[in-house]
């Protein structure tokens, strides 16, 4: 984990590093007709390799907008202001921010892929299911004719589909929700990536649906060492498929920590907060705690330092007025961006 | 809200709907069974809750609840009426209209985009009750965005310049506007923050308790159904499995089906491993009436569950489970 250590450790990324991707000091804006949005803003993680790292927080927050940007498929009014994100293929790191997009069509789909929130509009509706494997095969490895579809076939089994042989010539209409995102888990998982990132894999499905889904990205990762990022605002959801959470907040990291000790005690009273208003088993309704206001408007031209602070009942003037860069360490891999965190 | 478990039982039920069937043909003899033999009832102030998973039926069983669709057979009682002969054309002119509203799931599709706040508010008083001037509905309308929370600034807004949770209060004081006895209510949390979430779940509570509805809590987030309901009923495939005080239900689950489910939902605690439901769900399509429905992803089931349908049977008081193995 490089929040603060990052400015030291850059020059030693390019000789040997442990973790599969860091991201450091990742600055996004979307320019819109109304001003420029400030939608991230230094924002910096890693992930180590065969890690599920999840990202948590509200709507607008910036956790897709953080994916987007690692997979290069930003929306065009977006634009990459400042940061680095150093991805670790088999022979040398690359800055997924500066490659050219040939060679990240050459990354995408074998060293990461993505699955998406909605499998019904993310899968292509007029294409045999099957069909999507092998295109994913198609373009990232050797195969051709039978072995093409044998090998689809096998991965459609791998994701639990009950008669795969069958299914490959299913179109994604024909098929329940919960089938349609293990399609999608198969086409990102068809070239065995690096690293998978989840954009609310199971937003819109049951909780039974969700436990076999996740359960299985959790297998496969586990099977290809796979390393994950979990996108969700389902707090109780990350912390059980999650070795490591990071918290968002209006573009900033809040705090990162190891999943236990972030639940155990949580140190930004943003994360405090958000645990207080999830609904959870043998939780009393009076301790339901809504969280006050509203994110700040990243279109202002002067946004408080501390994204939080207009929200924040720990707020002191002089002293939250600062950019809350300095990363505190209370206990070891547990960062937090506050001025006054929880004890 | 407690207390409401403990009401006598002679209470009239303000809703009762027994042997409820609706079926859709789907050609050559065909039908689709989306509610299957359904029977329930829901006292005045009480809080129910209706759960399963996509495609149950759970939809389809609010919408002949509220007279959207019609029914195939069974009845529907509401407060000393029977509804469920009344003509799905025919019922915007009963009296009963106004006494059975619905929330719905997307607080944004659920508004019309060309309707300020004000305008959705005031149409249902417009249309079910007339003879309002403008100043009176004014006033109404003022009164109802105070119960919901909502800023009476915001009352001349478009849906598109109110945020999310401003939005599901709209759909909600929309919902009230007509005192209903029934507030039915389509997963109104679903798409919305937990942070807001939250607050909405507050509103819905704190509404009850004022206006003294009774609530048809239709959600797959147990976690929050567990919250604002006395009593809960779980639904797969067309039919009711089990139903019983909230607590107990969840403490206790007697059906394989509610025990997987309950398993299922996240938590922050360490827990046992989910218990996992297998394969596919069976075809709602000209369903065997012999077979259990959950017989093939059931941990339990026998071969005596493809020979005899179970029944609810009361496992507890007020606690129905249908399986040949609740104990």
């Amino acid at each position: 984990m490089t929040l603060h250590q990052s400015a030291s450790s850059t020059t030693a990324t390019d000789t040997v590093t442990a973790q599969l991707l860091s991201v450091e000091n990742l600055d996004v804006e979307f320019r819109t007709r109304s001003g420029t949005v400030k939608a991230l803003e230094a924002v910096s993680f890693a992930i180590n390799p065969g890690e599920t790292v999840g990202i948590v927080g509200e709507s607008g927050s910036g956790k897709s907008v953080t994916a987007f940007t690692l997979m290069g498929v930003l929306d065009r009014a977006g634009k990459v202001a400042n940061g680095k994100a150093l991805f670790q293929t088999d022979r040398v790191a690359v800055d997924l921010l500066r490659e050219p997009e040939s060679s990240l069509r050459q990354l995408r789909g074998k060293e990461l892929s993505m699955i998406f929130q909605n499998p019904r509009t993310a899968l292509n509706p007029i294409r045999k299911v099957g069909k999507q494997i092998t295109d994913v095969l198609r373009c990232h490895t050797d195969l051709s004719g039978d072995a093409l579809r044998d090998r689809a076939i096998e991965m459609l089994a791998s994701v639990r589909i009950p008669d795969p042989e069958q299914r490959y010539d299913a179109y994604p209409y024909e098929l329940s929700g919960g089938l349609c995102q293990r399609i999608m888990i198969a086409i990102a998982l068809a070239c065995a990536p690096k690293l998978l990132i989840a954009d609310e894999p199971t937003t819109g499905l049951d909780v039974t649906t969700q436990a076999t889904v996740m359960n299985l990205i959790k297998d496969l990762a586990t099977q290809q060492q796979m390393a994950a990022i979990l996108i969700t605002h389902d707090l109780a959801l990350a912390s059980e498929y999650c070795d490591r959470i990071v918290v968002m907040h209006a573009g900033h990291v809040v705090e990162s920590a190891p999943t236990h000790s972030l639940f155990r005690a949580p140190r930004h009273p943003y994360t405090a907060k958000l645990i207080a208003a999830t609904p959870e088993p043998h939780k009393a309704f009076a301790d339901l705690i809504p969280i006050a206001g509203n994110l700040p408007d990243l279109k202002a031209t002067t946004i408080p330092p501390c994204r939080f602070s207009q929200r924040c009942d720990r707020y002191e003037p002089a002293l939250c007025d600062q950019a809350p860069l300095t990363r505190q360490q209370p206990v070891p891999e547990h960062h937090v961006a506050c001025w006054k965190p929880l004890e | 809200m407690t207390s409401l478990t403990d009401l006598p039982s002679q209470t009239v039920p303000l809703l009762q709907v027994s042997d409820l069937c609706k079926t859709f043909p789907i050609g050559k003899g065909t039908s689709l069974h989306a509610v299957d033999h359904v029977s329930f009832d829901i006292r005045p102030g009480e809080s129910v809750g209706l759960v399963g998973e996509s495609g149950c039926g759970k939809s389809t069983l609010i919408r002949v609840i509220t007279r959207l669709l019609d029914v195939t057979s069974g009845t529907i009682q509401f407060d000393d009426t029977i509804l469920s002969t009344v003509a799905v054309r025919q019922f915007p002119k009963s009296p009963h209209r106004k006494g059975i509203q619905l929330v719905f799931q997307d607080p944004t599709d659920s508004l019309n985009p060309r309707f300020t706040a004000y305008d959705t508010i005031t149409e249902p008083i417009k249309r079910l009750e007339g003879g309002h001037n403008k100043a009176q509905l004014q006033a109404r309308a003022a009164e109802l965005a105070d119960l919901v929370g909502l800023p009476q600034e915001l009352l001349s807004r478009f849906p598109h310049q109110l945020s999310g949770g401003q939005k599901a209060r709209v759909g909600i004081a929309r919902a009230i506007a007509l005192n209903p006895k029934l507030l039915v209510l389509d997963e109104p949390t679903s798409a919305l923050d937990v942070s807001v979430q939250a607050v909405i779940l507050h509103l819905l509570a704190d509404l009850k308790e004022r206006l003294g509805m009774s609530y048809l809590f239709v959600s797959h987030d147990l976690n929050v159904v567990r919250l604002l309901c006395d009593r809960i009923l779980v639904m797969y495939l067309g039919k009711i499995i089990e139903s019983g005080p909230v607590e107990q239900v969840f403490n206790h689950p007697r059906h394989p089906y509610t025990e997987a489910l309950i398993s299922a939902i996240p938590s922050f605690e360490a827990k046992p491993h989910p218990i996992p439901l297998t394969g596919e769900p069976r075809s709602p399509i000209n369903p065997n009436p012999n077979v259990c429905r959950l017989y093939g992803r059931c941990p339990k089931g026998e071969d005596k569950c493809q020979q005899v349908m179970p029944t609810l049977k009361e496992v507890a008081p007020n606690h129905w489970a249908a399986c040949h193995f609740h104990n």
